[in-house]
């Protein structure tokens, strides 16, 4: 069990914003250097447009590991797993994978959709590594796990997205891989199925498989994974028990925070407690205090304070600002601190939200700050509800 | 390099199923179908029968059955051959999702895209057969040379394959580029006309598209019976091998570029 399934050794990635090559003139040299020089020409420098999206990141999987990998949109997750695949390539540094990799970037990327369901299973195991004999011994299984019997002979065009997220988790769930990795799959198609695909990934990580899993559902990656890595920025900055670094992730610190050159005022600083104390996990309706200090640069005036509730998937939940909820704004002199605390209620569906801070001015529609994501909180509730909203349900049956 | 088409055998599946795919869209939904594998190359065969026609009346000679057969010979490998680098051109960025999403060896889809137009090529060659049964072409010995002409062609069309497609994936002119070519070459080739009418300083020059010798050989031990010109058939098969050399090794060295370029 202890044997190496992957191991990243400071592996470096690099890539450009906006168009590739402006002009032919610029291509030739180009391909030329990429040619002769080989690919870690100057991999140490940045050009004008280059960026890094990962940057000196080591780890090592064990096989039969239950792994997970957190952060923020464009932290380089992603990254890692096209890495992974194979589709692209480290700049710098290097990696090794041992043992057949599956990874599910996309539920359903290989489809077809002028190709039945039926031909896509065929079409897409084959793209996915199984062999036609595999895929002919599991068919009858794969159709049964995406309860699509009826459909099945219906090109996947006419499918519904959820269905057609269906038909695709099936094919992969049946891979039998030695490492699965899988990207953000259990956000897609309805409740039931999501449960479903839970069990089937919980069953082939027990089969001794080792699992990979990127998201930002640390609802899903704590139940999931045992160890889990948090990237921001393309640096690794936290690696350890999946709960630690879940809960290190909700509370990215006050500590080092980036200068405010230019700003006329910032926020210098966000918490959320509750009635006893401090923490990022609350039960569904508990009452919480969310605190944002804003320190002013130059003189500022009719500022409003905004709170932005996100869900997991980016989408508000709740929106308001002090200039709503009071009809007052106020203003801020050079060194000037103000705190605004905003009592709030947490009626909310268990599950991670976001928190954001905004300090604006409505009439110039002028942003000075902004934190977002400040902070995440974890929800959790006693009864088995699902969705944003808790609406304290009852149920009789008469 | 070995290595690495060593390993493109284990894809052999995968490549049957890409081909497969290539095939089933491209008929699905259209009326005509299979038909049209036929349909294109008649068309080409049509207009060789046209311009023989226009030679015919010039010189006052009847058109006879056998310059049908022998515009047909021709035509049918070359529309194969335009449309495998027509296809192949595009055979990766048609497949963007699975570029970036999926690892596999990426030559799968120009070699997969050549294959799929080989399909069509059987169809009309059904059709040739038809053909020169009619014109009383009968048989020969020298048969035996068509499937080396045809494998020199089929590689032909997977290194230009190879070499179009991952340049069209960085510049989408030479999509562009290929079909001005693709549109204009057959007066390049001697497709409609026989190299040798070209005169002893002209046929030379003809000849040095690879294409050229191939095609003629085809005429040659098909339809007039005899053994194409060797030294040609060699030119053009050392040209295929080379290209086929250059281009995979520069698709392989461009493969990681691919997902972030596409």
């Amino acid at each position: 069990m202890s044997e190496t399934a992957i191991a990243f050794n400071q592996v470096y990635k690099k890539f450009k914003k906006g168009e590739i090559y402006d002009s032919l003139r610029d291509l030739i040299p180009g391909l030329a250097k990429r040619l002769f020089v080989g690919r870690n020409g100057n991999a140490d420098s940045l050009g004008s447009k280059e960026f890094w999206s990962l940057r000196d990141v080591s780890f090592e999987i064990k096989k039969g590991e239950s792994f997970g990998i957190i952060g923020h949109n464009g932290a380089g997750k992603s990254t890692i797993l096209k890495l992974l695949s194979g589709i692209m390539k480290p700049t710098r540094g290097s990696l090794e994978v041992h043992g057949r990799l599956s990874a599910l970037i996309e539920v359903g990327a290989g489809f077809h959709p002028d190709l039945t369901g039926r031909e896509n299973i065929f079409l897409n195991g084959i793209i996915l590594g199984m062999s036609k004999g595999e895929i002919r011994r599991k068919f009858d299984e794969i159709v049964e796990f995406s309860g699509l019997e009826e459909f099945i002979d219906t090109p996947v065009k006419r499918y519904s997205s959820g269905m057609y997220a269906r038909l695709g988790f099936s094919v992969a769930a049946h891979l039998e891989p030695d490492i699965l990795v899988i990207d953000e799959v259990l956000s897609v198609g309805d409740l039931v199925f999501q449960k479903q695909c839970a069990e089937k990934m919980k069953s082939i990580f027990r089969g001794g498989a080792t699992l990979i899993f990127v998201s930002h559902n640390l609802r899903a990656v704590t139940d999931l994974c045992q160890r889990c890595i948090l990237l921001d920025h393309g640096k690794l900055i936290q690696d350890g028990p999946a709960v630690e670094v879940t809960q290190y992730y909700m509370n990215p610190g006050q500590g080092a925070k980036e200068a405010h050159v230019g700003k006329e005022a910032y926020i210098s600083s966000v918490t959320l407690r509750g009635e006893n104390g401090g923490g990022f996990l609350f039960d569904t309706g508990d009452k919480v205090f969310l605190e944002v200090e804003v320190t002013g640069i130059a003189s500022c005036e009719k500022l409003s304070v905004t709170a932005y509730f996100a869900d997991n998937d980016y989408n508000c939940v709740f929106a308001s600002s002090t200039q709503e909820l009071n009809k007052t704004t106020f203003s801020l002199g050079p060194g000037e601190k103000k705190k605004v605390i905003f009592e709030l209620n947490l009626h909310l569906g268990p599950g991670t939200y976001h928190v954001s801070t905004f300090v604006y001015r409505f009439d110039l529609q002028k942003l000075y700050d902004s934190q977002d994501p400040a902070i995440a909180l974890q929800i959790r509730s006693n009864t088995d509800i699902r969705g944003v909203a808790n609406l304290y349900p009852k149920a009789a049956i008469e | 390099m070995i290595n690495e088409i060593r390993r493109l055998m284990e894809y052999r599946e995968l490549i049957y199923a890409i081909t497969w795919k290539d095939i089933r869209i491209k008929y699905k939904q259209s009326v005509m179908g299979v038909m049209w594998a036929i349909f294109m190359p008649a068309l080409v065969v049509s207009a060789g029968v046209l311009v023989k026609f226009a030679f015919a009346r010039l010189s006052g000679a009847p058109l006879g059955l056998s310059q049908v057969a022998t515009v047909s010979v021709k035509a049918i490998p070359w529309s194969f051959f335009i449309a495998s680098l027509r296809f192949g051109t595009n055979s990766l960025t048609m497949n963007v999702n699975l570029v970036t999403k999926i690892y596999f060896p990426n030559e799968i889809f120009p070699i997969s895209a050549v294959l799929s137009q080989l399909f069509d090529f059987a169809i009309a060659s059904g059709v040739l057969f038809v053909i020169l049964v009619v014109a009383q072409v009968g048989w020969s010995i020298y048969l035996l040379w068509a499937p080396i002409l045809l494998s020199v062609l089929i590689l032909l069309a997977i290194s230009s394959a190879l070499l179009l497609s991952a340049a069209n994936l960085f510049f989408r002119d030479v999509k562009y580029i290929v079909e001005v070519i693709v549109t204009f070459a057959i007066f390049f080739t001697p497709v409609f006309y026989e190299a040798d009418f070209m005169g002893p300083v002209w046929k030379p020059i003809i000849l040095l598209n690879p294409v050229a010798p191939i095609l003629e050989g085809f005429n040659a031990c098909i339809v007039l019976k005899k053994t194409p010109e060797l030294a040609w058939v060699a030119y053009s098969a050392v040209i295929a091998v080379t290209l086929f050399l250059v281009s995979f090794r520069f698709f392989k060295t461009m493969e990681p570029a691919f997902a972030e370029n596409i």
